[in-house]
């Protein structure tokens, strides 16, 4: 069934954490979504209001305390390859190489050694690092890990690639050129994928469509369609409208957001 | 922009890869330099102790038959056999007995005996770890027993096992078992989330999420707890000896007590102490090859 993107749905997902004990925390709450087949969604929202969790109730690492995902025809009930995840921290082992660090969900299928290395070496070439397949990941950059993850996701061919502010820990540089990368490999496989970020450009220059979220709890403030030519260039005057457009849903969000986080603090 | 995207990708590459080479010749210079001075420091602080203890004995301030000087009591090496042809134990030992195998024998148990607590407290720990029943009916039990001296287990082990290997092997396993245990959970709860959740994403089973994830994760530091052991474990190996085994090194300690020989007694001396750096050199390198990806490690295996 793998490798045929399937579209997500959430439907009214509201996530307590610590739920029904004194530090229960409501993180998200009626959260609808959709995100067609092979479609590029990219959520943004002012940190604290729930994107990860939304995304880890996606993933099924976490259940959803009221409403249900659905991935296809499926409701989501647990993690599985048919959506694979890429975190923030690279998060690639330590102790094996980068090749067996791209196979590793193929090793847990039972694919033999001939097999999952002319696949690693496949998925490493997409994102320029043949080269490193030796290598242990202590010795990569952070844009090297975070290629390596990349592929290691998408070696087991999934439906659905959930991605969490992936280029954080990156430079402005690196952050263009993994951009690209991403590009390349979501064309190439045209997963349906829902990615994470704060910054209002890495959300111009990828997505399909901008899903913007409310300050905790997290809610769909609104969805905003980017129909730029890729590749989008940030000179473009629409680019600058659109923007403008996105700053300002979020402006009060981030406001709220601070208060609550300065309110928290206290 | 003219350059093309491949081209951007190779010419950092190459310009990286070119430092990478020239640094790594100025570290090997540095390195080695950085030995050479330590190898020299080493001989020099062993010429100072060494050349004061002749020195006195030259001098007629140390009495030779309490303190006899290194060229005295290592001349002692081709008399071993003696002390050996009545004891009890291995029936060889006699006037076969030789320093090496005294050292090889000691120097095995606490490598067995390591070693076996070093699989024994792994699967112990991991039980406990993933297990809430096992974690309520052991950890009590063992919290309560590891800080019983593995030494007054002895009696216990030789009625046990009788004499022989078994008592010493069993006594150094208890030395380390408990302590083990505890660092085998405790390094199981440090097991970053985000590693387990990327097994999971990737469709882990919980086993496939224990042998590949948790297992490798939590090895290298149940490791490093062994190495902190090793020296209580060559202490209670050699205790061990010389009550309860009668060979190795320990029993070369009581031998020495037992005819009052003083040359003995350093000689025994000596080579334990040879035989405990070499075992923690053993344990070293192998941890240099085990987890290469260890902070720390990377750089002197280059
Ligand atoms: N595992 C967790 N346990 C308890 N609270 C959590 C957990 N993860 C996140 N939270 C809380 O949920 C809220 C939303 O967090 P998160 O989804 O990480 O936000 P974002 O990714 O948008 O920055 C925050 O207030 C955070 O403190
Ligand atoms: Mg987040």
């Amino acid at each position: 069934m793998s490798g045929e993107a399937k579209e997500i749905r959430c439907a009214g997902v509201a996530k307590t954490w610590a739920a029904e004990t004194p530090r229960a925390h409501k993180a998200l709450r009626d959260v609808d979504l959709e995100v067609g087949a092979q479609e590029f969604v990219v959520l943004i929202g002012p940190s604290g209001c729930g994107k990860s969790t939304l995304l880890t109730v996606i993933a099924g690492l976490e259940a959803p305390t009221a409403g249900a995902v659905y991935c296809g025809e499926e409701t989501v009930t647990g993690p599985g390859p048919d959506r694979s995840f890429v975190f923030q921290e690279a998060a690639l082992f330590p102790w094996a190489t980068v090749a067996d660090n791209v196979a590793f969900g193929l090793r847990l299928r039972g694919q033999n050694k001939a097999q999952r290395r002319g696949r690693a070496q496949e998925l490493l070439e997409r994102v320029g690092l043949q080269e490193a397949a030796a290598k242990r990941p202590a010795e990569l950059s952070g844009g090297m890990r975070q290629r390596a993850a990349l592929a290691r996701a998408m070696a087991v061919e999934p439906d659905v690639l959930l991605m969490d502010e992936p280029f954080a820990a990156l430079d402005v540089q690196t952050r263009a050129r993994m951009q690209q990368y991403l590009l390349d490999t979501w064309r190439a496989t045209a997963a349906t994928t829902l990615f994470v970020t704060h910054h209002i450009d890495e959300a111009i220059a990828l997505a399909d469509r901008i899903v913007v979220m409310t300050a905790r709890p997290g809610r769909i403030k609104a969805t905003v369609p980017v129909e730029l030519e890729r590749p989008r260039d940030p000179r473009d005057p629409a680019h600058h409208e659109l923007q403008d457009h996105l700053v300002d849903l979020l402006r009060d969000e981030v406001d709220k957001a601070f208060v609550q986080q300065e309110g928290a603090a206290r | 922009m003219s350059l093309s995207d491949g081209q951007l990708a190779t010419l950092p590459h190459r310009a990286l890869a070119q430092g990478a080479a020239r640094s790594r010749r100025v570290f090997t210079r540095t390195v080695l330099l950085a030995r050479l001075r330590r190898v020299g420091w080493t001989v020099a602080s062993l010429s100072l102790f060494i050349g004061g203890w002749e020195a006195s004995w030259a001098l007629g301030v140390l009495d030779p038959l309490i303190m006899p000087p290194p060229h005295i009591f290592l001349a002692e090496i081709a008399n071993q056999g003696q002390f050996f042809s009545s004891t009890v134990g291995e029936s060889s030992s006699g006037s076969n007995f030789s320093a090496v195998q005294a050292m090889l024998s000691s120097a095995g148990r606490v490598l067995a005996g390591l070693f076996i607590g070093f699989v024994t407290s792994l699967v112990v720990g991991l039980a406990i770890s993933l297990s809430g029943i096992t974690r309520n009916l052991a950890l009590p039990t063992i919290t309560l027993l590891a800080p019983i001296s593995p030494i007054a287990w002895l009696p216990v082990a030789v009625l046990f096992f009788g004499i022989g290997n078994a008592p010493a092997i069993f006594t150094v396993f208890l030395g380390v078992f408990f302590i083990m245990t505890l660092a085998t959970i405790s390094a199981v709860e440090q097991v970053g989330a985000t590693y387990v959740n990327v097994a999971r994403t990737l469709g882990a089973t919980r086993s496939q999420e224990v042998r590949h994830v948790i297992i490798p994760a939590v090895m290298p530091q149940v490791f490093v707890v062994l190495r902190i052991n090793l020296f209580a474990a060559w202490m209670v190996v050699l205790i061990a000896e010389a009550i309860g085994v009668g060979t190795g090194l320990g029993q070369l300690i009581i031998a020495a007590r037992n005819t009052f020989n003083a040359d003995l007694a350093f000689l025994a001396m000596t080579l334990i102490g040879i035989t405990g750096y070499l075992l923690d050199v053993v344990l070293r390198q192998m941890q240099r090859r085990l987890f290469p990806w260890q902070p720390g490690m990377q750089a002197s295996a280059a």
